[in-house]
Order: structure tokens, then C-alpha cells, then sequence
């Protein structure tokens, strides 16, 4: 079997270093076509009607008006009486009409009968939801420094939860919570589908290419090789886009029933509603420390929401990132009548991040400390694994760096200490996190051909991270070419599989499987090059556009000459990554970051605004640092956005879905964002494990390290996310108590 | 969107002839940033759509020693770039508060006034009162109203210039019925509270027309409005306050203070006015009439925050008025 | 409630001829420059546009005129999007709280889904694809240079509106960038990048 390797540190002549994203300027300039944007002659528009209610039995639908207006060629209902439904929007009827505002119109003529049924959307109120019936347990776990092997009895670990507590210097009773959030995709779901004969062309905005043809086919009564799915471009997806979904297989057969190409795209509302969203936790602690802020038992029970289904947050990950040595952890999952939780970046990690380091920052406010040396402390509890060396050591390297780029020691003071200039005060806050990024599947197609062309083909997909980008710079690096002379050709289920686009493995897949295949690729050519040149082909290496002799540039062949030994035929070599066949040289797993927040608060307003943030991150081995520092910029901005202002926001009567326009669901703005500072820690042995992803882990810390902030700044805890004007000033006006 | 017939008169008379034809089931357009998206969600759904940007006489400021006439059909940067109304700070400040350049370009000073509230019960299909004011009540409302909440109405008025204007004594020329007709009103008495859902937000029959605006000439009136928002952007301040304050010396001697955001119309604060009349302006007495507007706030289940945000408006838009500073954001 | 101010006149009696002659003067001043300012109508039937069946309009649009059919409630953004495929400016929100739709309207920043087509006749529209071809406009050079972009989904309007805001501003410092350019939403966070990139423009001095 073939060495794959990457140059060696600070070798590389490509990789690592800065390039302009290779489809910046069609983006940028209105060029690019998402699934939006895919227009077709003679195109029928769908559209769909929700239900307006959250919970309710459907008694009869007429859809017969909407079948009578002008302009309407299709009318499909996709429920049938009888059917319960368990959020605001589900889908009911499909209209395809010739224009949108037909549909549109089309639709209000329809005339639906519902039997009503109970409504609760209170994620937040757990002895409501117990009333409700909508509380059940989901779980828990235990771990006890005096028994490691041994589980104790309910009433024993009462005891000796009590026994803890009451040993410990300092005890924190909080309460922290985070609200559901949504995607929030600025494309919405959707596709505009075309049939070719028998064959289904989807173009569908979609995190997963590779895996969705499958999910049209079974429905349509066909076979996923009459199915390609493509999407050049797709306009955000953060987790929610891995379905091809019910309404997007009602526009292929609507568009096969009509013999028209279909454009079926949510409106914003149904995006919010329908389209996915993030679980919701709240939690109640007990926690305690001794005198230096280390924590020796922790006792939580959390609750939250994914939906109808229950779920929230699962447990595994409470208190987050920390260990210690004695806790307890309860888990309740409440029932809602909202729109079911998909992914979100990063699943579980933010809102376990939100609702525990702040804990241990209340224990560092509670002895009057420094924050930065209770997370210090507590170093040791953080699970120790990670390549060459711990989780301990890099955070503590990564506190160190952040700690100097925002000034923490010079800054920092007291919880509710600071000087206050007019109604306005300041203050600092940190948190870290972790996450796994080891690389998806990942097989593609190289070329090359005679003529010194270069191309690679996977179904793989760019949610705007880069990753047409980062496989240039892959296959560039290997070839000694530059950048702009490699075709990436990605976006069609029909070119070999690539996994599809969540839990930050993309670029570790499509490293893997573009390095294999251009390393094995090399290494054929470089058999040609070799006779031809009558030396041996391990001398070889390509560098500058030339395949030369190692340390003899004479000895050497351009690019082209090189490529022109192939004959008439390209070389077409497959590279091929599979996820979970123990250590690879390319890539690895497991990352840490800390974060940094200093933000102002006006006392008389409730208003933070932020000031400075920092954020420190590794990610093993950078291959596009210009488009990777990007994803961090991004992932605090987003994280901005559900500190401070985002939230799902239901009626409690109704369970309406109130703020689901974008004027009225609060994201931040240019203005909003303040001083941001990237780190990105690429030590040689971080270098040396390989790629990482990095798409989530950046957005997990920013939550607690602001909450943390605003605490130091006010000297009370704002308990639950986002922290918005009116729960500032409640927090305020309560002075810190629950 | 329904289906609708569209017309571009281009004067005053055509327009209240095209708006009669279809009596209430037209609707005017000017900037069309709020009323498009309203056609969208089928909220208000005209059988005909007037666009009067067409109309040359409804656009344009104007200055004489009496004050500054605007037309209704102005955009908010045109107003944002007139030399006429520097003696305003409080309306520059309220356009300069809507912080999107689209808005400012597209948005007009009739529509600003003449916009449907942002209550999410309305947007969201349940009526302007949202079935008699029940479902604010018991639902989710801490953008709602703290004052004059006692009816149905329980929405804030959306106006962000309105609070300015009315302190500065704005009055508001409307047109029609009759070709002829026109009234001439106090701008505060344009805006009314709903008490039914067949009412709007303001007295113009559907076959009026707002033409201008009149803003009597400040006179040395210091003036600013205050607003709280959450964040950057267009979206609508979660409370806000305009002061129009005359001095006699250093003491107070004339003042007009009106809330926005607090009530189903801009809401004059006579509480407010008296705190601070005859009084030197400095942080503690702005604070004072701040307390004072507040005192009789009948906040809602969940917006009790907004009487202080109410106060701290206030507060700062009198220490503005005076040219002093806020001591906050 | 307040005083009532004194009125001018007794609201009632207010007349027109006066109002002109006072207060209104600028605006007679712009009635007389477009002509009379009462006329009588046009016959109603010749200028009443009707929503039952689509209308022939034309639409000067990146300095080619096209003829379109579109309904009275077709907005500007489906007739660009549908009519002309110039896809670059997004449907995203209903109004104009995301800016992803921003053209140019007689060379003014607007959002193209708050408009109505057949409002738009006579009117100059410049769309972010005229700032693109062989030789781009510095804005979107620019934001490439700074990967002021990830999904890019929000990127052609901002690109149009960093365009607006700096040939309005073309020496802004990066303060006045922040406090100017809150008009356009991003979800995947490039508002950094942006900044970086604004920045750029004004330094090239394009």
C-alpha cells in the first residue's frame, strides 16, 4: 500500500498559505447560481400552504378553489383528513401555479378544517410541562470519586451530593438556560426540479449531494441512477440541509405530472417554522468548589425541547468540557408542539457550553477571583486525550495567547467591580470547547490530461466554507502547480461519493481523498518522467510546475512535457478516504479552543454591546488559512447573534411562531460585531496530526464567554440566552437572584 | 400577493379620483417598503394600488420665516440632506435611527407616518386588535404598549419621526375627499387608538391623501430624539423619546416631550413637560421628568422593562435637547 | 394631552390657493415646473393598469432596454430574477430588512422586492451584475481579496451596497463604515470581512 504524507512543517509552498476563494468573483458579482437561481422555460412555481395552528387534527380539506384560479396547473394535498399535526406550518397542499403570486393567491382559496387540540410551546416552564404531560426523563449519569466502580442508590447519592456540597468552600446554586434558536438559511429550503424523459434532474440546496438522489428516488417509484442531484451553490445550511424533504419530492412530481420544470422554494416564514431548529436547555446546578476554585461535585438537572419529539440537550456533554470528579446529571426532555430540531452547528456543545461554564465563572464570582484562574484550575478535569499531547496542555497554551491579545490581566476585575463611566460599565469573559472534525468518506476522480490539464470530481458540496478552495490548494501543493491549474469539479451526485457536509468533516475527507489521489497520481507520472529522464522515479519531485530530480532542477521535465508522456488517454487515478479505519498520516480528530468576550453594558438600558473578542483555535493542519479564519470570523458572529439577540419566539396561547419574518427575528449587524481577533494555533505538532475540521468548533464558546463578560460587567448573572435589553434589566432589578 | 389594478396619477386630483373609483379597497403606495410586504402575507390585500411618486407636487422641502413645508411623497434622505430642517436634530436623529441606506432611500415621510405597526399578532394574521386585544394580553408582549393600552389596541404606533414631529408642533395637510377638500390638522390628532378592527391607526377616510407636512420654524427650540434599540439596522427602537425644549437663561422655560413606542400613538407626556419646565437641565433633573413620564405606565404581563427604558428616553433626549451628554450608549 | 397648536386657519376654511401661497410654496414651485397642478384627470380606463392579465412594459436595466410581461404585482426583483435571469440580487426577506435584493434605481440604493415592476418604467436599474464582466468593479475585487463571503448568498447585495455607501462616501474611515453599512444581513458572519474590504476600496481609491 501506497505513503500518503503532507510536506514537512513549514515545507509546503502552497498549502497553509493564502489564496483568493477560486469562485470569489462569481459570487461576489452575481455569477453564482444557487437552487434558487436555476430558471427554466416554462417553469411552474409551488408553493405551500402551512397549517396556522400548532396542534390540531385535520377534519376535511377542499382544495377545489385553488384548482379554479387563473394560472394554477397543479394542486396536491400532502395530509389527509385524520392526520394529527404538531407545529405551526406543516405543509397541507402544494399549488404549482405559473407565477408566484398565482400560487400564492391559489392558495388562501383553499379551505381546510381542523379540530383543535391542546397547544403547549413553554420549553422554559418545567412544572407546566410536567402538568402537561409533556415532561419525561431522558437520562443521567453519575461519578463518584469514593466509588469509581460503584453506582449509588438515589438516596446514597443524595447523601453524598450532600456530603460534598457541604465539605466545599463555596457553593454555586445557578441557573442558566438558551433559548431554541433557528437555521436561519438566507437561501431557504427547496429545488427547482426538471425531468429529462425518466430521469430527475433536482437542483437542490443541500449540505449532502452525494446522499439525496436515494431519498427522490424511493418516492418517485424510480432508481437513484435516474436521479442526479446538483447544487453549485448553496446559500447556507448550518445542518438543516442534509433531506431532499417531503416538498422537495413534491416538486419532482409535480413537475413529472405537468411535464414542467418546478420551483419550489419555502417562503422566510416556512423556513423558520418548518426547516429546522436548534434545541433549546435550561439548568438548575449545584455546584461546588474548594478555596481555589476547583470544582468537586457538580448536580444538575437540565430540560429543553427539540420539538414534538421531546429531546434537548443530551446529558453526555453536561458540565462541558470539564470532568470533575463528582457529579450528578439529570436530563428532562419536554414535548412542544414546534417545528422538529435538525443539526446546528456543532450540536449539543453550544448551549452545554452556555448553561455550565457559566457556572464556573459564578464560581470564581463567588470567591471574588479571577475567572481566567478557575478555568485554569480546572484544567486537570478536562479529558486528556488528543493526539500528541492533552486538552490540558493546548488550552492552557490557547488561554495564554488570548489572554495577551485582549489584555486579560490588565483589564480584568472583580465580578461587579469595575469602574462604571456614566450608566455604562465593562467586563471580561472566557470559555472553551472542544470537538471531534475527523474527515467524512471521501473517494474522488483525478485527471490529468495529456495536455498538463488538471481536474478532480467528487460529490461533495461548498456551504461556503471554501472547499473548492481547499481541495485546489490539496491538489496544487502536490502537483507543484499553482492554484488556478486545477479544476475542482464538485456539486453532482453523479460524480463519486463524498460525504455529506456536517459535523465539521468535509475538509478532512476531501484532503484525504484529493492528497491519495494526486499522491498516487504523481507517482505514476513520475514512473514515465523517470525513463524518460533515466533516473529513479523516488528521486522525483514536483515543485515549480516541473517534475525534477530532487536536489538537480536540470534533471527535469515542465508540467506539460511531463503530462504529454501519457499518450492519448488521461491518467485517471481514485482516491478513496473511508472514515473509521483506524489513524491516518492526513488527518486526525479533536480539537480545543478558547475564546475571550469584553463587552459594555448600559445599566439604564439593558443594551451590551460588544467590544473586543478573541478567538483562539487549532485545527491540525491549515490548508486554506484565508477561507479557515473566515469560518471562525464567522462562527463568533454567529455566535454574537444567539448570545445577544436571536431567539424563537412562540405564543404561548397558539403556539404561533411570532417572530418569523426576518424584521422581527434579531440577528446582529455590521455595527453589531465589534473588535474580533482570529488566532489560528498551528503549532508543529498540531501541524504534524494532520487536517482537523473547523466549521463548529469556533461557535460553541462565544454563548458563556459573553454571559460571563456581562457578568463581570454587571456583577449579576443574566440567566438565559440571548441576553436581550428586557432580561438584562430584569436581572438587574432582581440583583442576581433567581 | 392578490391580483390588482395598478395606477400612477400624476396630481392630487387624479390621485382622489383613483382612490374614490375603488372606495376601501385602495391602497396608497409611496416607498412601498412597508405595504409590498403586507400585500405578500395577504394582510392587506387592495383591489387597487394608488402610486403617487408619480405626483411632482407631493415632493420637495420648502422654507419660509414661518417654518418648512414638507411633501408627504419626500424620501427620508432627501430629508436627511435638506439645509432646511438643520433646525431639527430630532428628525435627522429619528431617519438617522432607521439605519439602513434602502429605507432611508425608498421610505418616505407620509409612509413613515401612515406605516401599519410591527405587533406580531397583526404580521401575523390574527387582526390589528388580535381578536380584542386577548391574545397581546395573554400572549408575548414585550414590544407592546405601556400606556393607552387600556382598549384593545394594545400595539405601539411604529412612527420613528412622529415623536419629533408632534413635539415640534408638526401639522399634517390631508386631501379629499373632494378634489377641493383639504384639512389642515395638528399632527397629534391624526394618529387615533383603534377600537375596533374596522378602524386604522390614524383619521384619514380611504379616499384622503396626507400631502405635506408643516413644521413651524424652531426658533432656537433645542431639540433631539432618543431612541433605545437592541441593535444596529432598520429594526424599530424598543423605546423612544423626543424633546423640543425653549429656554428662558438657563432654565426650561417651554417644553414639549412625546414617547415613542410606548402607546398605539405617539404619546405626548404632559407629566414629563411639567417636571421639567422651570427647572435647569442636568442629569438629575432630565431623570426626574423621565420618573415623571413614567408614573402612570400600565406596563403589560411581560414589558414592564419598557417603563424604564421609557424613562431612561427621556431622561436622554432632554439632556440631548439641552446639548449635554447621555452618559449611556 | 397638549394645547392644540394654532392653526394657520381654521382647518375647514383652509384653502388650497393659500396653502400654495404660504407655507406650500415649494411645493407650487415643483406643480408649476411639471405643469399645472390641477388638472383633470386622464380618462381613467388609459392609465388604470390592470392585475386580470399581464402588461408589456420596458425596463432599462444595466443600460439595455428589454421589453417585459409582467402582472401589476410582479415586483422588480421577480421581473429581474424570472423575466431577465439577472439572479445576482436575492429574495430573502418579504421587505427590506435583509438587503440581499439591492439594485440601483436612478442610481439610488433600493430593494428591488419593495418595488413593483411596473413602477419601475422610465427608470435607470443597475443590478450587482454590471459591477462584474471582465473587468470588475473594485467592490467585489475587493471582497474577494478579503473573503468577505462564505455561503455568498447575501453577498451580491451587499456588494451593491458597499458600492452605494462608498460612492457616497467615498473616503470613509472604518467607524463610519460600521455605523453605515447596517443595512444588509449575513448569517454566516462575514460582516469582518466586509469591513476589511470597504476598507480596501476607500485606500485604492475607487
Amino acid at each position: 500500500m501506497a505513503e500518503y504524507s503532507w510536506p514537512k512543517y513549514h515545507a509546503a509552498t502552497v498549502l497553509g498559505k493564502d489564496h483568493d476563494r477560486i469562485d470569489g468573483l462569481e459570487k461576489a458579482t452575481g455569477a453564482a447560481k444557487y437552487s434558487y437561481d436555476i430558471n427554466r422555460k416554462g417553469m411552474l412555481f409551488a408553493k405551500l400552504l402551512g397549517c396556522p395552528h400548532a396542534h390540531c387534527r385535520i377534519k376535511a380539506i377542499d382544495a377545489s378553489g385553488a384548482e379554479k384560479m387563473p394560472g394554477v396547473r397543479a394542486v396536491k394535498t400532502m395530509k389527509e383528513p385524520g392526520n394529527e399535526i404538531r407545529w405551526q406550518g406543516d405543509a397541507i397542499v402544494c399549488v404549482a401555479a405559473d407565477t408566484e403570486g398565482a400560487a400564492a393567491e391559489a392558495l388562501k382559496k383553499i379551505k381546510v378544517e381542523y379540530e383543535m387540540l391542546d397547544v403547549f410551546v413553554d420549553d422554559e416552564d418545567l412544572a407546566a410541562a410536567e402538568k402537561a404531560g409533556r415532561a419525561k426523563p431522558a437520562g443521567g449519569n453519575t461519578q463518584w470519586e469514593v466509588e469509581p466502580d460503584d453506582d449509588l442508590d438515589d438516596e446514597q447519592a443524595d447523601a453524598e451530593i450532600d456530603r460534598l456540597l457541604k465539605t466545599a468552600e463555596v457553593v454555586v446554586d445557578g441557573y442558566y438556560g438558551i433559548n431554541v434558536i433557528t437555521h436561519m438559511c438566507l437561501e431557504p429550503h427547496g429545488s427547482t426540479c426538471e425531468w429529462n424523459g425518466s430521469k430527475l434532474t433536482a437542483h437542490l440546496s443541500t449540505q449532502n449531494v452525494s446522499g439525496t438522489a436515494g431519498q427522490f428516488a424511493d418516492p418517485l417509484g424510480i432508481t437513484a441512477d435516474d436521479v442526479e442531484v446538483h447544487c453549485d451553490f448553496i446559500g447556507g445550511g448550518f445542518g438543516s440541509k442534509f433531506a431532499a424533504d417531503t416538498w422537495g419530492v413534491m416538486a419532482a412530481q409535480i413537475s413529472r405530472e405537468t411535464g414542467r420544470p418546478v420551483k419550489l422554494m419555502l417562503d422566510r416564514d416556512q423556513e423558520l417554522k418548518v426547516a429546522g431548529a436548534r434545541p433549546s436547555g435550561y439548568l438548575k446546578a449545584r455546584v461546588g468548589a474548594d478555596k481555589d476554585g476547583v470544582v468537586t461535585v457538580w448536580d444538575s438537572h437540565h430540560w429543553g425541547t427539540s420539538g414534538p419529539k421531546g429531546g434537548g440537550v443530551s446529558q453526555t456533554v453536561i458540565p462541558y468540557v470539564f470532568d470533575p470528579k463528582n457529579r450528578r446529571r439529570k436530563q428532562t426532555a419536554i414535548a412542544t408542539d414546534t417545528g422538529p430540531d435538525r443539526a446546528w452547528r456543532a450540536p449539543n456543545h453550544p448551549q452545554a457550553c452556555a448553561m455550565t461554564q457559566t457556572a464556573y465563572d459564578d464560581i470564581a464570582a463567588k470567591l471574588g477571583i479571577d475567572s481566567y484562574d478557575v478555568f485554569l484550575r480546572n484544567l486537570p478535569s478536562v479529558s486528556p486525550k488528543k493526539g500528541a499531547h492533552s486538552m490540558a496542555d493546548t488550552y492552557r497554551e490557547q488561554m495564554e495567547i488570548g489572554a495577551k491579545l485582549i489584555d486579560w490581566k490588565a483589564k480584568w476585575h472583580p465580578h461587579g467591580k469595575g469602574k462604571a463611566e456614566g450608566s455604562i460599565v465593562t467586563g471580561l469573559g472566557m470559555a472553551l470547547h472542544t470537538w471531534g472534525g475527523g474527515g467524512h468518506s471521501s473517494t474522488c476522480l483525478l485527471k490529468i490530461h495529456p495536455d498538463g490539464g488538471v481536474e478532480t470530481s467528487l460529490g461533495s458540496q461548498d456551504l461556503g466554507t471554501g472547499t473548492r478552495t481547499a481541495i485546489a490548494i490539496v491538489v496544487a501543493e502536490t502537483f507543484g502547480l499553482p492554484v488556478s491549474a486545477v479544476k475542482v469539479n464538485i456539486g453532482s451526485s453523479k460524480y463519486p461519493v463524498s460525504g455529506p457536509s456536517g459535523g465539521s468533516t468535509t475538509i478532512g475527507g476531501v484532503s484525504e481523498s484529493n492528497r491519495r489521489a494526486a499522491q498516487d497520481a504523481l507517482r505514476q507520472l513520475s514512473e514515465k518522467v523517470a525513463k524518460k529522464l533515466g533516473v529513479d522515479a523516488g528521486s522525483l519531485v514536483a515543485k515549480d510546475g516541473r517534475i525534477q530530480v530532487a536536489d538537480n532542477p536540470d534533471k527535469s521535465l515542465s508540467w506539460k512535457e511531463a503530462c504529454s508522456l501519457l499518450g492519448m488517454a488521461p491518467l485517471e487515478v481514485q482516491g478513496k478516504f473511508e472514515r473509521g479505519r483506524g489513524e491516518s498520516p492526513l488527518s486526525s480528530s479533536q480539537v480545543g479552543g478558547v475564546q475571550m468576550a469584553e463587552v459594555a453594558v448600559d445599566r439604564d438600558t439593558g443594551v451590551i454591546k460588544m467590544k473586543k473578542f478573541v478567538a483562539v483555535q487549532d485545527m491540525g493542519l491549515i490548508v486554506s488559512p484565508r477561507t479557515a479564519e473566515s469560518q471562525i470570523y464567522g462562527a463568533v458572529i454567529m455566535g454574537i447573534a444567539y448570545a445577544l439577540f436571536e431567539e424563537r419566539i412562540m405564543d404561548p396561547k397558539t403556539g404561533a411562531f411570532l417572530n418569523c419574518e426576518l424584521a422581527d427575528y434579531k440577528l446582529p449587524r455590521l455595527g453589531d460585531i465589534g473588535e474580533i481577533v482570529v488566532e489560528m494555533y498551528e503549532p508543529k505538532d498540531e501541524y504534524e496530526r494532520g487536517v482537523v475540521g473547523l466549521g463548529e468548533p469556533p461557535v460553541i464558546s462565544p454563548g458563556a464567554a459573553i454571559s460571563n463578560a456581562v457578568c463581570n460587567a454587571l456583577g449579576v448573572r443574566v440567566p438565559v440566552l440571548p441576553m436581550i435589553p428586557k432580561r438584562v434589566l430584569d436581572a438587574i432589578a432582581k440583583g442576581g437572584k433567581a | 400577493m392578490k391580483a390588482f389594478d395598478y395606477v400612477a396619477p400624476d396630481h392630487e386630483a387624479e390621485a382622489l379620483e383613483m382612490l374614490a373609483a375603488e372606495p376601501g379597497g385602495s391602497e396608497i403606495l409611496a416607498g412601498g417598503t412597508d405595504l409590498i410586504g403586507l400585500m405578500k402575507q395577504m394582510i392587506v390585500t387592495p383591489d387597487r394600488v394608488v402610486n403617487i411618486m408619480e405626483i411632482p407636487t407631493l415632493k420637495g422641502v420648502s422654507a419660509d420665516s414661518q417654518g418648512v413645508t414638507i411633501g408627504a411623497a419626500t424620501t427620508l434622505d432627501e430629508l436627511l440632506a435638506a439645509p432646511e430642517l438643520e433646525q431639527f436634530p430630532a428628525v435627522k436623529q429619528a431617519i438617522r435611527g432607521i439605519n439602513s441606506m434602502q429605507l432611508q432611500n425608498q421610505g418616505t415621510l407620509g409612509g413613515e407616518l401612515c406605516q401599519r405597526p410591527r405587533c406580531w399578532y397583526f404580521r401575523n394574521g390574527y387582526g390589528l386588535l388580535a381578536q380584542g386585544g386577548r391574545l397581546v394580553a395573554e400572549g408575548d408582549n414585550r414590544y407592546h404598549a405601556i400606556f393607552g393600552n387600556a382598549g384593545p389596541a394594545k400595539f405601539v404606533h411604529p412612527s420613528r419621526l412622529a415623536p419629533a414631529l408632534v413635539a415640534l408642533g408638526a401639522q399634517v395637510r390631508i386631501a379629499g375627499p373632494g378634489e377641493a377638500d383639504e384639512t389642515l390638522l395638528p399632527l397629534e390628532t391624526f394618529f387615533r387608538t383603534p377600537r375596533h378592527e374596522g378602524q386604522r391607526e390614524h383619521v384619514l377616510a380611504p379616499n384622503q391623501l396626507v400631502t405635506h407636512i408643516h413644521l413651524p420654524a424652531a426658533e432656537g427650540k433645542g431639540n433631539a430624539t432618543y431612541e433605545v434599540r437592541h441593535g444596529e439596522g432598520p429594526d424599530y427602537p424598543l423605546a423612544s423619546a423626543a424633546a423640543a425644549l425653549r429656554f428662558n437663561g438657563s432654565r426650561v422655560s417651554e417644553a414639549q416631550i412625546v414617547l415613542g413606542h410606548v402607546a398605539p400613538t405617539p404619546w405626548y407626556s404632559l407629566d414629563a413637560v411639567n417636571a421639567i419646565v422651570g427647572q435647569e437641565v442636568n442629569y438629575d433633573t432630565a431623570r426626574a421628568a423621565g420618573e415623571a413620564a413614567v408614573a402612570a405606565a400600565t406596563p403589560l404581563s411581560g414589558n414592564e422593562y419598557k417603563v424604564q427604558l421609557a424613562r431612561t428616553a427621556v431622561q436622554r433626549a432632554i439632556l440631548l435637547a439641552a446639548g449635554l451628554e447621555t452618559g449611556g450608549f | 394631552m397638549k394645547d392644540p397648536v394654532p392653526l394657520p386657519r381654521p382647518n375647514a376654511g383652509f384653502s388650497r390657493r393659500a396653502f400654495l401661497k404660504g407655507s406650500g410654496a415649494a411645493a407650487a414651485a415643483s406643480a408649476v415646473a411639471a405643469g399645472p397642478g390641477l388638472v383633470e384627470a386622464a380618462d381613467e380606463t388609459s392609465k388604470v393598469v390592470s392585475g386580470k392579465a399581464p402588461t408589456k412594459i420596458k425596463l432599462n436595466v444595466n443600460g439595455q432596454t428589454h421589453d417585459l410581461e409582467v402582472e401589476t404585482r410582479t415586483t422588480l426583483l421577480d421581473a429581474l430574477r424570472y423575466q431577465l435571469d439577472l439572479t445576482g440580487a436575492k429574495p430573502v426577506s418579504i421587505d427590506e430588512t435583509s438587503g440581499a435584493c439591492s439594485v440601483f434605481v436612478d442610481d439610488k440604493l433600493v430593494s428591488a422586492n419593495t418595488m413593483f415592476a411596473v413602477a419601475c418604467k422610465g427608470k435607470k436599474i443597475r443590478t450587482v451584475e454590471s459591477l462584474g464582466g471582465k473587468q470588475p468593479d473594485a467592490v467585489p475585487v475587493a471582497f474577494v481579496h478579503h473573503d468577505a463571503m462564505q455561503c455568498g448568498f447575501c453577498t451580491p447585495g451587499f456588494v451593491v451596497a458597499v458600492r452605494a455607501f462608498l460612492d457616497k462616501n467615498p473616503n470613509a474611515n472604518e467607524q463610519q463604515i460600521r455605523e453605515g453599512l447596517n443595512s444588509n444581513i449575513c448569517r454566516c458572519g462575514t460582516y469582518a470581512n466586509v469591513i476589511q474590504a470597504a476598507l480596501e476600496v476607500v485606500k485604492g481609491g475607487k
